[in-house]
């Protein structure tokens, strides 16, 4: 690997809304992008166009967060260790379908949680030995109390927070940056055929700014529209006799 | 969810498609921009939002030819390529628009003159037809697709994809001079005189009567040549909450032109201007049109041939100042010769356009100024009309029969439609 003075995002997961648009954000501030995915078609769509705006670098790169074994190949064949990393990857199914298909199940635990960590968790090994770097994952609001709409997602998301959470604890007091992102509602194509409320969804864009923000000021935590920091707490401090009584 | 134009009026309830879906083709619909046309050009029941289709794929920094999706605003071009010393080689008064709305409107700028319109600087584009079939053209490549849907309002395929020019400039200032003419005859006199300098508009105080009736502030513009194209993005105020119909009358207007007119002394004023204050004046009060009250404006843009533009300005300008309908933007412009999209607004002539807030007695009002614009061999903009007939429509743009023709030979009848279409029988 080199090492350069212009930094360098790598966005793990960037065919979504929210992982292209935090790579534009970046763009726009001078980082040249690493953008990495299964479907390199439509990266390189993306790719050209960061690269026409922004006049940065902009490299597309095959990987599939669930091909564990190819973890290391990945990382070995990068140019250069990027400054920071964005996991953006993520699997949501429908909640009935996850409870009758085991398979269905496991792929979005092994998606939102397991490569999640064991990726992760190489990029901490070499930016500790390194002594700075920033970290961010976008988990979800789902992930701050079970429900029975969609707890398998929400477990899967529960446990990357956690492990977030434990990542920023080890690193506390070092320049390395540990981002927990909770979007809460965003207008994706996830949610397209959804009825949002207007007040509680945020745009990719919105998010992207948030996480830009979040790094530069090395925040924890942090919930792109504030309110659904309150509407979680609610949800959290509700009594289990009063929350199993509705139907969130 | 309720959609409408700039203008506020009509709004209709519209289901938004999107591009991926199966059912796309299942029912009609219009494709859309940022409904930045005045009326009901891009309002059906449903549409397509283009929008969220923002991608450029090729810029070549030799020549300036730029391949973008149709989503793409002008705001965002002129923001990534002024710094490098490109911009539009057309462009209208705002760069609130995407590029498939300036080529479904076949929109001009203030260098109508001597340019012509948007479709002058593409070089190709992508529609895609009925059944995802996709269909490249341009003035040479099936040049009847092309100069039916430069113009053609969104109603000859879902433009996808454009390759246009971007023209090169040293500076991203705007060299202007104003000139203050005392009325109609001075107005033309200033625009002939001045008809080689490349950007050219005039306010026009609408309201002045008697022997000031036309007097206005001619501006001109050029580019610098002094190197500066360090370019930040503007800041915008904003009209936070729609104002009550009662803010502008014929009173508030007339104050505003006043002051306006006698804000320049002198005869001849010179000027370093910005690119966002010479070109995009309004872009920087975000929702503007809320000015105009709860039931909206309406913009009334005509042209007329050049041989009947004097007298036909002077006898429109003299109604509107008599009958007191308040418009506080009015907008006088010397056009080139016409091009030979079927539907493109533009003849040799000049154009007046005005704002008046919505109110019962305006269309009729608008409706008698259309019939004299028609009697006198000119034209409405489609990108602005709101209340035009059919028959005043086909009674003054002569290639409608072969747009129709088009339309029905290829089934896009079937599945591109507007409210304005459907009201000018298109």
């Amino acid at each position: 690997m080199e090492f350069t003075i212009t930094p360098w995002i790598l966005v793990l997961g960037a065919n979504s809304d929210m992982g292209i648009a935090t790579a534009k954000k970046y763009a726009a501030s001078g980082y040249n992008i690493y953008l990495a995915s299964r479907n390199i078609e439509a990266l390189n769509q993306h790719a050209q166009d960061i690269q026409i705006r922004h006049h940065v670098e902009c490299v597309v790169l095959e990987f599939d967060a669930c091909d564990f074994e190819r973890h290391q190949i990945f990382i070995d064949a990068l140019p250069q260790l990027p400054t920071g990393i964005l996991v953006a990857f993520g699997y949501m199914t429908d909640q009935l379908v996850a409870q009758e298909n085991s398979v269905s199940a496991k792929l979005t635990i092994d998606t939102n949680f397991t490569s999640a960590v064991c990726i992760i968790e190489k990029f901490a090994t070499m930016y500790s030995a390194q002594g700075h770097g920033f970290i961010v994952g976008i988990s979800s609001v789902a992930g701050d109390r079970g429900r029975k709409s969609n707890y398998i997602y929400g477990a899967s998301k529960a446990g990357f927070t956690a492990y977030m959470a434990g990542l920023s604890h080890r690193f506390y007091n070092t320049d390395i940056t540990v981002l927990t992102v909770k979007p809460g509602f965003v207008y994706t194509k996830m949610t397209q055929d959804l009825d949002l409320p207007a007040n509680l969804t945020a745009t990719p864009g919105d998010v992207a700014l948030a996480i830009k923000k979040g790094v530069d000021k090395n925040k924890g935590v942090i919930y792109v529209k504030p309110v659904w920091r309150l509407i979680m707490l609610i949800i959290k401090l509700l009594p289990g006799f009063i929350f199993n009584r509705t139907n969130l | 969810m309720q959609t409408h134009g700039w203008g506020r009026y009509p709004v209709i309830d519209s289901k938004a498609k999107t591009l991926e879906a199966a059912d796309l083709w299942r029912s009609p619909f219009i494709p859309t921009g940022n409904f930045r046309s005045y009326a009901d050009a891009a309002l059906y029941q449903h549409h397509l939002p283009m929008k969220p289709h923002q991608l450029m794929s090729n810029f070549d920094g030799e020549t300036g030819l730029l391949t973008c999706d149709a989503g793409v605003l002008l705001s965002d071009i002129v923001a990534t390529f002024l710094p490098r010393g490109w911009f539009l080689s057309i462009t209208p008064g705002t760069s609130q628009i995407t590029v498939g709305g300036a080529v479904a409107a076949d929109v001009h700028g203030k260098n109508h003159h001597i340019r012509g319109c948007f479709s002058t600087c593409v070089e190709s584009l992508t529609l895609l037809w009925p059944d995802n079939q996709e269909i490249n053209c341009s003035a040479t490549q099936h040049p009847d697709i092309f100069s039916a849907t430069c113009g053609g309002m969104g109603l000859t395929g879902i433009i996808t994809q454009v390759s246009f020019y971007l023209k090169k400039v040293s500076s991203q200032w705007i060299n202007q001079l104003s000139v203050k003419t005392l009325n109609l005859r001075d107005t033309f006199v200033a625009f002939e005189k001045y008809k080689s300098v490349e950007y050219s508009v005039a306010w026009i105080d609408c309201l002045a009567k008697g022997n000031q009736l036309g007097r206005s502030l001619v501006m001109l513009g050029e580019f610098y040549q002094n190197r500066d194209l360090q370019y930040r993005s503007p800041s915008t105020v904003s009209v936070p909450f729609t104002l009550p119909s009662f803010t502008l009358n014929s009173l508030s207007v007339k104050v505003f032109n006043e002051l306006y007119y006698f804000k320049q002394r002198k005869t001849l004023a010179f000027t370093k201007t910005s690119v966002q204050t010479f070109f995009y004046p309004l872009d920087s009060i975000h929702q503007w049109n809320r000015i105009y009250g709860p039931n909206g404006f309406i913009q009334f843009q005509f042209i007329l041939p050049k041989a009947a533009s004097f007298e036909g300005m002077q006898s429109i300008l003299t109604q509107i100042s008599a009958t007191g309908f308040a418009s506080f933007l009015a907008v006088l412009k010397l056009y080139g010769p016409h091009n030979d999209n079927w539907l493109s607004f533009p003849i040799e002539g000049y154009s007046l356009a005005l704002d008046f807030k919505m109110t019962k007695a305006l269309p009729a009002f608008i409706n008698g100024l259309t019939d004299q614009v028609v009697a006198l061999g000119g034209r409405i903009y489609l990108a602005k009309d709101a209340l035009m007939t059919q028959s005043q429509f086909e009674a003054s743009y002569p290639n409608i029969p072969q747009f129709k023709t088009f339309r029905t030979e290829h089934c896009l009848d079937q599945h591109f439609t507007s409210q304005q279409a459907i009201r000018l029988g298109l």
